[in-house]
């Protein structure tokens, strides 16, 4: 849903629980992050969190594994472990069988890969299958990463490109090349795993999932909890291939668009930016990476991590002291 | 004459977007009417002619988005 009418529904709810009512509620409505977090002692707080969406790819096994993929990522970007899972499906009745089951093998391979199991789910019947899952995971309660740990000078890393929105928008109307297609379905089945467990590794307390409010709404949400501005360098932000030539075609995800009409206010662009690009950074992700706000001195060790595991990541930016801000320099 | 008219209500998105683009393309200039039913294909279809020069007027009646698109 968007930004706003989220907040519009959700305010009310916040008055019923009080948060000195519920002191080992460590995240929750209060300051809204990618999971709830509940301690359950000194040493372990459980994160619970669930996502699921309608078909983003026509391979339906892809689109399973892309749904838990993004479901757990959650869990990395809280700092934790995911432990469990549940299955959530809905599917139509008048489609065959066997979709489902490829779906669910994809689900249940990726959570096998997360290092955790599928223990039940739900389903009922509907006109477009949706499916995704809930996760229970496991953090230290005082190792979590938030949206409210970046300070002035760490170092903004991400660990995902962008385009997952445009490109499988435009392969709706089939105007995306199979090969970018297939190149941004593995991005999305890539588990947030290797970049969560590093940044813990690093100390890393502040982190989000980029999702479906794109690099500048998750970033604007970082920036605006942790009382800092973030400063992007777009010639250091990675694009998928292909991302870019469809950016410049103009044909967006609903919402991309409503991102864009959401946190334009927020930010700052440069005269001469090239409109696809800045539009890309409003783009709409479905499992995208992790925005990490590491400090200096952490950057060694994430790195070396990072580069252990074969993994990539890109340095696009800074933490800087003015509130709220969102500078594409 | 009457104004070519696209009408791509009903249509799932981007289907309305992409069309409007093809139309534009082959038009060229001159003026072509687009009828819309959701904000997001408005939205796209609005940023699409105004970064390929043409002016755009927009009214809306009854969830109909109509848009007077001339270059």
């Amino acid at each position: 849903m968007e930004p706003a009418v989220l907040a519009q529904v959700l305010g009310p709810l916040q008055g019923l629980f009080a948060p000195q009512d519920y002191p080992n509620l460590l995240v929750g409505l209060g300051a809204p992050d990618d999971a709830a977090v509940y301690r359950l002692d000194d040493q372990r707080a459980m994160i619970l969190t669930t996502d699921f969406f309608t078909p983003i790819v026509d391979d339906a096994y892809d689109y399973g594994a892309i749904a838990a993929t993004n479901a757990l990522s959650d869990v990395y970007a809280m700092g934790g472990q995911p432990l469990l899972a549940l299955n959530l499906v809905a599917f139509p009745a008048n489609l065959p069988v066997e979709i489902l089951t490829q779906i669910l093998r994809g689900m249940a391979e990726t959570v096998r890969d997360a290092g955790a199991v599928i223990a039940g789910g739900h389903s009922i019947q509907d006109k477009e299958p949706k499916v995704g899952l809930c996760v229970v995971g496991m953090g230290h309660p005082d190792k979590l990463m938030t949206k409210a740990g970046a300070r002035p000078d760490d170092v903004l890393v991400l660990t995902k490109p962008l385009g997952s929105g445009v490109i499988t928008t435009c392969a709706k109307v089939n105007q995306a090349a199979p090969e970018h297609v297939a190149a941004a379905t593995r991005w999305m089945k890539k588990l947030n795993r290797a970049a969560g467990e590093s940044a813990m590794l690093a100390g890393v307390r502040c982190g989000t999932d980029i999702t479906g409010f794109g690099l500048i709404g998750h970033a604007w949400e970082m920036a605006h909890a942790s009382g800092v501005g973030l400063q992007i360098s777009l010639g250091a932000v990675p694009f998928m291939d292909g991302a870019q030539r469809y950016a410049d075609e103009g044909i967006f995800a609903g919402g991309t668009l409503a991102n864009h009409n959401a946190y334009l206010a927020h930010t700052k662009f440069m005269d001469d930016m090239c409109d696809g690009d800045c539009m890309l950074l409003f783009d709409a992700q479905t499992s995208g990476g992790l925005l990490l706000a590491i400090a200096p001195e952490q950057l060694p060790v994430f790195r070396a991590e990072m580069t252990r595991r074969g993994e990539a990541w890109w340095e696009i930016g800074k933490v800087v002291a003015e509130p709220g801000s969102i500078q594409v320099v | 004459m009457d104004t070519p008219t696209l009408d791509a209500r009903g249509l799932s998105c981007p289907q309305p977007a992409f069309l409007a683009k093809q139309k534009l393309a082959e038009l060229k200039s001159g003026t072509l009417q687009v009828l819309l039913d959701s904000a997001t294909s408005r939205d796209n279809v609005t940023r699409i002619a105004r970064n390929a020069g043409w002016t755009i007027v927009e009214e809306q009646d009854a969830g109909t988005f109509r848009l007077v698109l001339t270059k």
